[in-house]
């Protein structure tokens, strides 16, 4: 029986009406396009009254397949598709035309325009006639979340989330939660004491009912999909039960093992072979480095052992695996800083007195290795002057086209931290001064007050080599003022280089991992960057703070915040919708090639050893179509974009070539030859 | 007849997360171009069946884009690595019919790339323009390499496929 197929032009007020004759593009499809039984143009489709109009005539007229040619499916296919639930057609026998982004808005000519419209009508008309019933599937979603990241962004979601009643792992790489944040001394434009603000939230989770920390752990495996995915989470062997450890530290006093703390401290501090991070590491079990432990080495020790008043230490403990099912993921796995040695100009590793961004909070950290004292390298010298050098690695080519968002105002954070604690001249030298958010302007006028010297330029080099008296023995600094169009030489005693926010080296592979990806420099991808920044394309896989751009920490807590919003969401309504449009192997057509096997990314696709066929998993499939367009035995269809339903829609696109002008097709459909 | 310029027809597949944004945000932000191409969505670029191509242009199409997600940026993580391999393959089978290279084009465009689409659509009408209307079968015939271009195809076809050859 043939479909009855209703057509309805949108004018868009005059979006659409003031450039295509929307009259006749209506009164055309109703009269030449096939079963067609109904055309109309109406103001405003979306409208309510829009919608009824297609209710009714569903409901009156026995329509079987509705067009709606309007702006983008990316606004309204919704609605549409509502509109003909409501009146009992299934949803995806509807199809949409968008006049207004492809032909109204894009097209100079108004007579082009209303042919193209029609061609773009005579295409929906083809495909939706072949289009099927489809049914989104509903699964349940766990109330259990995953949190991967344990830095301030992770520990708010991880919190937001636990005190809504709803159980959450956190997992966490290094020892300790906390991430860059607990390096910090202060933080700006507040200058909050970091550790004070840090650390009651770091307890909190610690001690929460409903979270559970796994810190020294990485996610290894991840399958499933949306409200039921399953991970396998790798806990790395810390040498230390932690049901037996209480966390008295006297273990780390007793082993004679040094080492310099690469992650902590940023190399400029020490720790012993078993260490907690520091004090208030969060959880408070230390972890025993074997790479660097006397015993692990040389076979003999076990000092840690011999004084822990607990036996907790464990010398043959090995990593476990834990599984664990939750419903949605959180990543919150932040940045890395730039390797300021790739600027060999600037002389880090070189001239011992440039130090990086993360060493001067280690330095200047009441609880870091000088206690909180600002000296040179030689450990006792106070600096009489300091030049802070802005975007090392950012805003340059070379390494990363991106402003690091944070750099100016920490760099205005140590400008009055040095003057504060040493009286030291503090120049800074700025492409620009950004400092973008609330109450951060007023503090760069507060240090303009305080006497920071600014200087507008690119440093072109840190030098040893004096040139001019009073440069003995100092760092100079070569720079075009760029405000007076002068070159410059300023000797200093210490350097600090602003480097840049980097993503983690390895965020391509985590991204692989949880099946989201990363943009070119390797950021993770926001489902949309402004009305959709925390959700990403993979539905249940949310993205928080820093990992997904640089940002500050109130930028990173409110993502973490949304993040965990958007989980509860889900977890309170309890399931989700997965969109019908899956592909499927029809068995008897498969020859057990196994080309599509390989060719999912979200290995939806399995071979049937027993039956030698391949079968697809459709909670898994995504429905990007790829295995369809391989099969060679065309043996897998893709839901509402088969091959028939796109061959209709290039057919009907065409029709005024297909139907003559001359140019007649080349290979011939049956029905459109005549005899 | 003579003076009246020729207008191609050139049927594009779009990528749903991508290059379909890309023609969006062409329109939101009111970038003209030429009328001669008419638009598919489909999910992902790698859903493009070259048959899709040879359909279009047994239809009549002059000329075909397929357009998605910059390499490293597809939706569906990795798709459209299998596009690219696809479409040269595509295009020496193409090349073997004795069709003229302009006439397909891969475009990646990312949904905040209106105006690179739009640039690029004026310049394939433009270039298929050039050639004129496709006088396929005849072109077909007279094509001296085809031996030598199906062998390539054949080992490409395995290439694209991902099975060892
Ligand atoms: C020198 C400097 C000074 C700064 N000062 C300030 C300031 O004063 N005020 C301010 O607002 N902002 C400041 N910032 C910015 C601030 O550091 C960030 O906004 C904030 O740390 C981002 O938090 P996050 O949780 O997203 O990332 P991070 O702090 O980087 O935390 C990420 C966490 O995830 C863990 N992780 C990473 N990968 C994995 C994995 N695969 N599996 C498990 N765990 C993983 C990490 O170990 C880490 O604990 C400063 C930045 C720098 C460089
Ligand atoms: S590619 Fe086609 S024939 Fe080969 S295994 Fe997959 S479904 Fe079967
Ligand atoms: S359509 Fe895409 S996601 Fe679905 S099974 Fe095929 S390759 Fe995998
Ligand atoms: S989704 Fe755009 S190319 Fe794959």
């Amino acid at each position: 029986m043939a479909e009855r197929v209703g057509v309805y032009i949108c004018h868009c007020g005059s979006n659409i009406a003031g450039k295509v004759d929307v009259e006749d593009v209506s009164q055309w499809a109703g009269e030449e396009l096939d079963n067609v039984v109904i055309s109309r143009d109406y103001e405003f489709m979306c409208s309510s009254l829009g919608q009824e109009l297609i209710e009714d005539d569903i409901k009156n007229e026995g329509l079987t397949r509705v067009v709606v040619g309007a702006c983008s499916p990316h606004l309204h296919e919704r609605t549409f598709r509502k509109a003909c639930s409501n009146a009992g057609l299934n949803p995806y026998l509807c199809q949409m035309a968008s006049l207004r982004e492809q032909v109204s808005w894009v097209t100079e000519d108004e007579a082009l325009a209303t042919a193209k419209s029609k061609a773009m009508i005579s295409g929906a008309v083809e495909r939706v006639q072949l289009h099927e019933e489809l049914e989104p599937t509903e699964v349940p979603v766990n109330p259990h979340s995953l949190v991967v990241g344990g830095g301030i962004a992770g520990i708010q979601t991880a919190l937001e989330l636990a005190n809504s009643g709803n159980p959450v792992i956190l997992v966490e790489r290094e020892p300790s939660i906390g991430g860059h944040m607990a390096q910090f001394d202060k933080t700006f434009p507040t200058l909050d004491c970091s550790a004070c603000i840090l650390t009651p939230n770091m307890s909190d989770v610690s001690s929460h009912p409903n979270i559970t920390l796994l810190s020294y752990s990485e996610v290894e495996e991840v399958t499933g999909f949306v409200g039921n995915f399953h991970v396998r989470i790798r806990k790395k062997a810390r040498y230390v039960i932690e049901e037996d450890c209480t966390g008295c530290g006297i273990c780390i006093e007793k082993c004679p093992k040094s080492v310099i703390d690469e992650v902590f401290e940023a190399g400029i501090g020490y720790r012993k072979s078993i260490y907690r991070p520091f004090p208030q590491a969060v959880p408070k079990y230390p972890v025993l480095d074997a790479e660097t432990c006397i015993y692990f080495e040389k076979g003999t020790c076990k000092a840690c052992e011999k004084f822990c008043p607990t036996n907790a230490i464990d010398f043959e403990q090995k990593d476990t695996f834990i599984d664990i099912d939750v419903g949605n993921i959180i990543l919150a796995t932040g940045y890395d800083t730039f390797d300021s040695r790739k600027i060999p100009q600037y002389g880090y590793g070189r001239l011992a007195n440039v130090f990086t961004s993360l060493e001067f909070e280690r330095l200047c950290n009441a609880a870091g290795p000088t206690n909180g004292h600002i000296v040179l390298r030689d450990g006792v010298t106070t600096p009489k002057s300091v030049a802070i050098i802005h975007c090392v690695g950012s805003r340059d080519t070379r390494f990363n086209a991106h402003c690091s968002a944070v750099c100016c105002m920490s760099a205005l954070k140590f400008g009055h931290l040095v003057i504060e604690k040493t009286g030291a001249e503090v120049h800074s030298f700025y492409t620009d001064m950004r400092p973008s958010f609330k109450d951060y302007e007023e503090f760069y006028n507060r240090l303009l007050e305080e006497g920071m010297h600014f200087t507008r330029g690119r440093v072109a080099e840190v030098t040893e080599a004096a040139l001019q008296p009073g440069e003995e023995g100092k760092l100079i600094i070569q720079v075009e003022d760029t405000l007076i169009g002068r070159q410059r030489r300023i000797p200093v005693d210490m350097v600090i280089l602003m480097t840049a926010l980097e993503p983690k080296p390895d965020a391509r592979e985590v991204g692989l991992k949880f099946g989201i990806s990363c943009s070119m420099a390797g950021w993770f991808t926001e489902r949309h960057p402004k009305l959709d920044p925390v959700a990403t394309m993979t539905d249940g896989i949310f993205i928080a703070g820093a990992c997904q751009g640089p940002k500050d920490i109130p930028a990173s807590v409110s993502q973490g915040a949304a993040a965990a919003a958007r989980v509860l969401g889900m977890i309170m309504k309890g399931a989700v919708e997965i969109e019908p449009i899956v592909a499927t192997i029809h068995e008897e057509r498969c020859s057990g090639c196994r080309i599509c096997n390989t060719l999912c990314p979200f290995n939806a696709i399995d071979y049937l050893e027993d039956k030698m066929v391949s079968v697809i998993n459709q909670a898994l499939c995504k429905g990007c179509g790829t295995c369809v367009a391989a099969c060679p035995a065309q043996a897998i269809t893709g839901a509402h974009y088969s091959n028939e339903q796109i061959f209709a829609e290039i057919e009907g696109l065409l029709f005024d070539v297909v139907q003559g002008n001359g140019a007649k097709p080349v290979v011939e459909e049956p029905e459109a030859v005549p005899a | 007849m003579a003076d009246e310029r020729f207008e191609p027809k050139i049927i594009a597949f779009l990528c749903n997360w991508c290059s379909y944004r890309a023609a969006d945000l062409a329109g939101t932000a009111r970038i003209k171009y030429e009328p001669n191409i008419r638009m598919l969505r489909v999910m992902c670029s790698g859903r493009v069946d070259p048959s899709f191509v040879l359909k279009a242009f047994a239809l009549g199409a002059d000329g075909v884009m397929i357009a998605g997600c910059h390499p490293g940026e597809c939706h569906y993580l990795e798709q459209n690595y299998k596009t690219m391999r696809r479409f040269s393959m595509l295009k020496h089978t193409l090349q073997a019919m004795g069709m003229e290279d302009d006439r397909v084009r891969l475009q990646w465009a990312s949904a905040a790339e209106g105006v690179l689409l739009a640039g690029a659509i004026n310049e394939m009408i433009e270039q298929v323009r050039a050639l004129g209307p496709l006088d396929w079968p005849k072109n077909w015939s007279e094509n001296g390499n085809i031996e030598e271009a199906i062998e390539q195809l054949v080992e490409e076809h395995a290439e694209a496929m991902e099975v060892p050859v």
